[in-house]
C-alpha cells in the first residue's frame, strides 16, 4: 500500500478549522448529497487514487467515570481514501462505516476545497447539507424536550 | 485401535443449503431486508455491536440475519469480519459530557440543570402486549416542546456532585499507554481500563447475573444511579498523514455513572466510590451491570475483602465473553472420537481389573472346589 504524504503546509493555505469544518460536513453528507455539491461547484469527480478506498478499523476510546483516564470501549469500522488532482492538491476522507464510493466523493471535496475559486461554491454546498442535518438534530431535540419531567410539589394540609 | 476417517463433505454442503433454505422461512412471506432489522429491532443490533465490538449498525443487522437472530452466533460473525481489517488507530478519547442527548435521567438528584429527559423508553409502560402491533398500527407522531434554555448543556451528574468533593474524582489521565485485550493476553490483576473493556464486550446476561448478584448480598456495594444519559456523540480521529483531528461521524451510546457506598480513610474523607459502564447504541440494562460489576471488581483498590465471583477479575473477565465461552462449551459437540475411544478403552481395562479384583477372594474357594 502506498502511504500518503504529509499534506504541506502551503503559504495563502486556508484555516485548518475551516478545513475540519468541511470535512466534518461532508462526512455527514450522503453519497448523492455529495455528487450533488460537486456538480453544483462545476467539478467531475475524477481525481487520481492517492491511494484507494479501504475499510479498516479505529479503536474508540470512552474515559473511565466519563472524564477519566482513557479506555478502549471497542472499534468501528471506518472507511478512508486519499486522492490527488492535476494542480497537486490532495484531499483526505476518514467516514464511519464501509461506503467507499462515499469517502471517495469526500476526498475529491476535501481536494477542491482547497482551490480557491472552488471554495465559495462548495461551501454554500456543503452549509445547506449542513442545515438540513441542523433541522432534523433540532426535530429531535424538540421530541426529546416533550418527554422532560415536570416536577411538581403537592399542596399539603393546613399551610 | 483407531482407524483415520474422513467424510462428511457432502453432508456439510447440504447441511448448509439446508440451513441457508431455512433461514429464509415461509418463502410466502416477505424476505427480511437489513436495512429493517437495522431499523426495527436496534436494540438487538445495539447489543451485537456491543458484545461484537464493533460499531456498524448494517454489519450487524446483516449478521443477526445471517444467524437467524441469534445473538452470540451473530457476535461472532462481527469478531471474525473485524479481524479481516486493518486498524487505523484509535480516536480521541469520546466525551460524553458533550453527548446530544435523547435520553437522559438520574436517580438520586432530581433537579439537575438540563432535567430528566426520559426519550424513547420502555420504563413506565404496562408491559401489556400491543397487538395492534401484529395488526399493522402505524404510530401516530411523536410531541414536540421547546427544549428549555438549560437543554443545550448538559453536565454529568457526576460533574455536579464532583464539585463539591462527596463524590471520588476519575482516575487522572496520566498519558500512560491504554491496554488493550485485543492485542495483548490480560494479565490479572488487570488495570481498570483493561477490566472496563473486557466487560463492554462481555456478555450482557453474564454481567446482569453479577451485578444482580452484588444487590442480593454477594458482595454488596449499595448503588444509587448518578446518571445514565443515551445520545449521539462525535468521534475524531487523528490521521498520521494529516496531523489535525477530523470527525469520523457520530456514534449512538449508553452511560452509566454508578454512585456507591462511601469510603473514607487516613487523609481521605469518607466521599461516595463509583463504577462506570459505557455501551454502544442503546443498552441501558448493559450499562448499569457494567457499572455495578465495575465497582464490584475494585474491591481490592478500595480495601475491600475480595470473597464473591463478582469481585473476582479472573473469574468475571476470564468467563464473560458470549464468544469464548460458547467456543469452548460447543467445541464438544465436534467429533471427539479418539479422545473417547482412548477413555472407553480405559473405562473397559479398569472394569476388566475390578471384575478380577472383586472375584479374587472368591477364586481359592473356586479353586478348591474344582480341584
Amino acid at each position: 500500500m502506498p502511504s500518503a504524504s504529509q499534506t504541506p503546509p502551503e503559504p495563502g493555505m486556508p484555516d485548518p478549522a475551516a478545513r475540519r469544518l468541511a470535512m466534518a460536513q461532508a462526512g455527514q453528507a450522503s453519497p448523492a448529497e455529495l455528487r450533488a455539491a460537486l456538480a453544483q461547484a462545476g467539478i467531475t469527480p475524477e481525481a487520481e487514487d492517492l491511494r484507494p478506498a479501504e475499510t479498516g478499523l479505529v479503536m474508540v476510546r470512552g474515559r473511565i467515570g466519563g472524564d477519566g483516564r482513557p479506555f478502549n470501549a471497542g472499534e468501528a469500522t471506518v472507511t478512508r481514501a486519499a486522492v490527488r488532482l492535476p494542480g497537486g492538491e490532495t484531499g483526505f476522507a476518514y467516514h464511519l462505516g464501509r461506503d467507499r464510493d462515499r469517502a471517495r466523493l469526500a476526498a475529491i471535496l476535501d481536494a477542491h476545497w482547497q482551490r480557491p475559486e472552488a471554495r465559495p461554491a462548495l461551501d454554500s454546498a456543503l452549509a445547506a447539507i449542513a442545515a438540513r442535518r441542523a433541522e432534523a438534530a433540532r426535530q429531535a431535540a424538540r421530541k426529546a424536550a416533550a418527554t422532560r419531567v415536570n416536577f411538581f410539589t403537592l399542596a399539603r394540609g393546613e399551610d | 485401535m483407531y482407524v483415520a476417517v474422513k467424510g462428511g463433505e457432502a453432508a456439510i454442503d447440504n447441511a448448509h443449503r439446508l440451513l441457508a433454505e431455512i433461514r429464509r422461512g415461509d418463502p410466502a412471506v416477505p424476505d427480511l431486508t437489513v436495512a429493517q432489522i437495522r431499523e426495527q429491532m436496534r436494540l438487538l443490533v445495539d447489543r451485537v455491536m456491543t458484545e461484537g465490538s464493533l460499531y456498524d449498525p448494517d454489519l450487524a443487522a446483516l449478521a443477526l440475519k445471517q444467524a437467524r437472530g441469534d445473538v452470540v452466533e451473530a457476535v461472532f460473525l462481527v469478531r471474525a469480519y473485524r479481524t479481516t481489517l486493518p486498524r487505523f488507530g484509535a480516536t480521541e478519547a469520546l466525551d460524553t459530557g458533550a453527548m446530544t442527548l435523547a435520553r437522559r435521567i438520574s436517580a438520586t438528584f432530581k433537579d439537575l440543570p438540563g432535567g430528566q429527559v426520559l426519550g424513547p423508553t420502555f420504563d413506565y409502560t404496562h408491559r401489556l402486549v400491543d397487538f395492534a402491533l401484529a395488526a399493522g398500527a402505524v404510530p401516530g407522531p411523536a410531541a414536540e416542546a421547546e427544549p428549555e434554555a438549560d437543554a443545550a448543556a448538559c453536565p454529568r451528574v457526576t460533574d455536579l456532585l464532583g464539585q463539591a468533593g462527596l463524590l471520588e474524582p476519575s482516575p487522572p489521565d496520566d498519558g500512560a499507554p491504554v491496554g488493550d485485550l485485543t492485542r495483548e493476553p490480560v494479565d490479572y490483576p488487570a488495570d481498570r481500563a483493561v477490566r472496563l473493556q473486557g466487560l463492554a464486550r462481555g456478555d450482557e446476561g453474564f454481567i446482569l447475573a453479577l451485578g444482580y448478584s452484588t444487590q442480593r448480598g454477594y458482595g454488596r456495594n449499595h448503588p444509587f444511579v448518578g446518571e445514565i444519559r443515551v445520545g449521539t456523540v462525535e468521534l475524531d480521529f487523528t490521521p498520521e498523514e494529516l496531523g489535525f483531528p477530523v470527525s469520523l461521524g457520530t456514534v449512538d451510546m449508553t452511560e452509566c455513572q454508578m454512585i456507591n457506598q462511601f469510603h473514607g480513610h487516613g487523609a481521605v474523607p469518607p466521599q461516595f466510590t463509583r463504577g462506570y459502564g459505557l455501551v454502544f447504541g442503546q443498552g441501558e440494562r448493559k450499562a448499569m451491570a457494567m457499572a455495578l460489576v465495575d465497582r464490584s471488581l475494585r474491591a481490592a483498590e478500595l480495601g475491600e475483602a475480595v470473597v464473591v465471583p463478582a469481585q473476582d477479575q479472573e473469574f468475571v473477565l476470564a468467563h464473560c465473553d458470549s464468544l469464548q465461552a460458547t467456543g469452548f462449551v460447543e467445541h464438544m459437540k465436534l467429533p471427539h472420537y479418539v479422545d473417547f475411544q482412548a477413555e472407553l478403552d480405559l473405562v473397559r481395562r479398569l472394569r476388566a481389573e475390578h471384575a478380577a479384583r472383586t472375584a479374587e477372594p472368591d477364586e481359592p474357594t473356586l479353586r478348591e472346589a474344582a480341584e
